[in-house]
């Protein structure tokens, strides 16, 4: 259950909490593979929590470790997803017909928080009022700055655009309106000479 | 004043280049021999006659062909103007200071005939004559902030202000050093600016924000930024960095005093009436070091402000890896002779 603490860095970049059990009528959480762990974590705060609580969950990659245990918390909704892009119409539909004061908590990785917490948005809730935390893996989802592509789950930098092809280094810098880090080509000045990728955080 | 316009191209060929008349009014931005950000920021109210100062929006001898370089930029990429649904009101705001003020300070250039809300537009360097109902967009090509900044030389966001912040909610940006609207498109002053070095720590952004949160309408604000640019490209996108980024690596000791581009924007803050949004032109202009070098005081100065910028500076401004030849080049004009204070020549081409 260990949590990854990201180094300190520029003003765009998200920094996320602990998620923690609000007062409320209705909970909204969503959460990919190891975000599960915070949902449980919320559960054990706060016992009455859950029965009020609309889960949307994408296992990605970690197959039913966690469904199981989800099931168990008496969620009033639990869905569990095949994929985030699958979810995201219930995703909306969900928030559409939110009322004022819905909790929302989000958890698991970069892509999914940045993603769930856009449609929030959109759907007119402060993205102060939201809530993250960060588990599991550390891969970002990169917009390449050339031709627009969203690249998911890069885990190294550089890394390849999976649109265009170019070799790109990872930035820090961070949109709330596209979800995603940027991404630079980094042979631009010395075409070709593209040094060998290295883990994120590594 | 009769204006010329030149023909020039700012890409493949770059034909561009300053008269001495435009080398005389260069923006030179540096008011004494070194340099650090600071909130440098002082009233837009003018300035010496003939200078890139005197007019609320400068028209000069690159007008028609910047112009042209922007319808360029964006028939190649239309996401270089962006405006988000609740920014329309702005971009009429935009319309009418632009139409206003240049049609007032250069009236045998730009006509501005308004009865009621049918107004009449007529820009004469670029041919173009429309008529149109203000506030409808239906009546014009594109809408208001499009239509009016295809028309003016600079790029410009125009800015939401909520929360006691700004936020970057339209702009076009087509003349920009090294960043990207479609990618800060709705971000706050705070996360457009965090790429920026030093300048969060030393409590700039904070100072500077407030400032700007306060501007009135009618008491526009301006400053001067810098970087380098090689050859005199004015679409130093990020979009496009994989295309233009080698020819960094083109300069040579034969070739840099008229490869190597001083890149200084004239930045300008006007708060618009109806939608109480900010506007923030920023103002593209190049001069090659060799053209630089004629006027004495800023040979010797830039010299001295390159030898000596910290180290986060020139690689933020990405010019560290021709630092070492940018300084050869310059060192023979700086005789060690003092400098006087500020930005002004002291000498002028005749
Ligand atoms: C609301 C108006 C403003 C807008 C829209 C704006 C926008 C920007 C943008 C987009 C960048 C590039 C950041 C990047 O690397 O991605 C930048 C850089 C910068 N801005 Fe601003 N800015 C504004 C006002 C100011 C003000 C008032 C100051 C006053 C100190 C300032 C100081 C700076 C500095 C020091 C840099 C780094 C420039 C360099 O070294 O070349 N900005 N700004």
């Amino acid at each position: 259950m260990s949590k990854f603490n990201f180094p300190e860095s520029i003003m765009s970049r998200p920094v996320y909490g602990t998620l923690e059990p609000r007062s409320g009528k209705a909970h909204l959480m969503v959460a990919d593979a190891q975000g599960a762990e915070a949902i449980i974590g919320l559960s054990k705060a706060d016992s009455g929590l859950l029965s009020k609580t609309h889960i949307i969950y994408i296992p990605k990659g970690t197959g039913d470790t966690y469904t199981g245990k989800l099931e168990k918390l008496g969620a009033a909704q639990l869905y569990v997803g095949p994929s985030y892009e699958a979810a995201k119409t219930r995703l909306q539909r969900t928030l559409a017909g939110a009322h004022m004061g819905l909790q929302v908590y989000l958890s698991g990785t970069e892509g999914l928080m940045g993603q769930a917490m856009l449609e929030a948005t959109n759907a007119g809730i402060p993205h102060t009022a939201i809530q993250t935390e960060h588990r599991g893996s550390v891969a970002r989802r990169m917009q390449c700055v050339h031709c627009k592509g969203i690249t998911e789950d890069v885990m190294t930098d550089p890394f390849v655009c999976s649109h265009c092809g170019l070799s790109l280094f990872v930035r820090d810098h961070y949109s709330r309106r596209l979800a995603a880090f940027q991404g630079v080509c980094i042979d631009a000045e010395d075409p070709g000479n593209v040094p060998a990728s290295v883990e994120l955080y590594k | 004043m009769i204006m010329q316009f030149n023909e020039e191209t700012f890409r493949e060929d770059y034909t561009f280049h300053n008269s001495d008349w435009a080398i005389n009014r260069f923006p030179f931005p540096f008011h004494e021999d070194s340099y650090m950000y600071a909130v440098n920021m002082e009233q837009h109210r003018g300035g010496p006659e003939g200078s890139i100062y005197e007019k609320r929006f400068d028209v000069d001898e690159h007008y028609v062909a910047e112009m042209k370089d922007r319808a360029m930029v964006l028939s190649d990429d239309p996401l270089r103007c962006q405006s988000l649904p609740h920014m329309t009101l702005a971009g009429w705001d935009l319309l009418e200071l632009i139409m206003v003020s240049k049609s007032e300070d250069y009236p045998d250039l730009f006509e501005l005939h308004r009865n009621g809300d049918k107004w009449h537009w007529i820009n004469k360097p670029l041919g173009i004559e429309d008529h149109f109902t203000f506030l409808d967009e239906t009546t014009l090509p594109y809408g208001p902030m499009e239509y009016i900044t295809r028309q003016t030389q600079g790029d410009f966001c125009v800015l939401d202000q909520r929360d006691d912040n700004l936020w970057m909610d339209a702009g076009i940006v087509t003349t920009q050093a090294d960043w990207s609207l479609d990618f800060d498109i709705g971000m706050n002053f705070f996360e457009w600016h965090a790429p920026v070095p030093l300048a969060h720590e030393k409590g700039i952004f904070v100072r500077a924000l407030k400032f700007l949160l306060n501007i009135q309408q009618g008491a526009p604000a301006r400053r001067l930024n810098w970087t380098m640019t090689v050859n005199p490209l004015l679409d130093t996108s990020p979009e496009n960095y994989h295309k233009w980024g080698v020819q960094k690596t083109e300069i040579t000791p034969e070739n840099i005093g008229r490869k190597q581009y001083l890149r200084v924007e004239l930045q300008t803050f006007f708060r618009l009436p109806r939608s109480n949004g900010l506007v923030f032109p920023i103002r593209c202009y190049l001069i090659a070091f060799e053209d630089l070098v004629k006027i004495p005081k800023w040979g010797r100065r830039l010299h001295r402000v390159i030898r000596d910028l910290p180290v986060e500076l020139a690689t933020y401004k990405g010019f560290i890896d021709n630092r070492p030849m940018m300084l050869d080049y310059l060192s023979e004009f700086d005789d060690g002779e003092p400098t006087s204070d500020g930005i002004w020549p002291d000498r002028h081409l005749e």
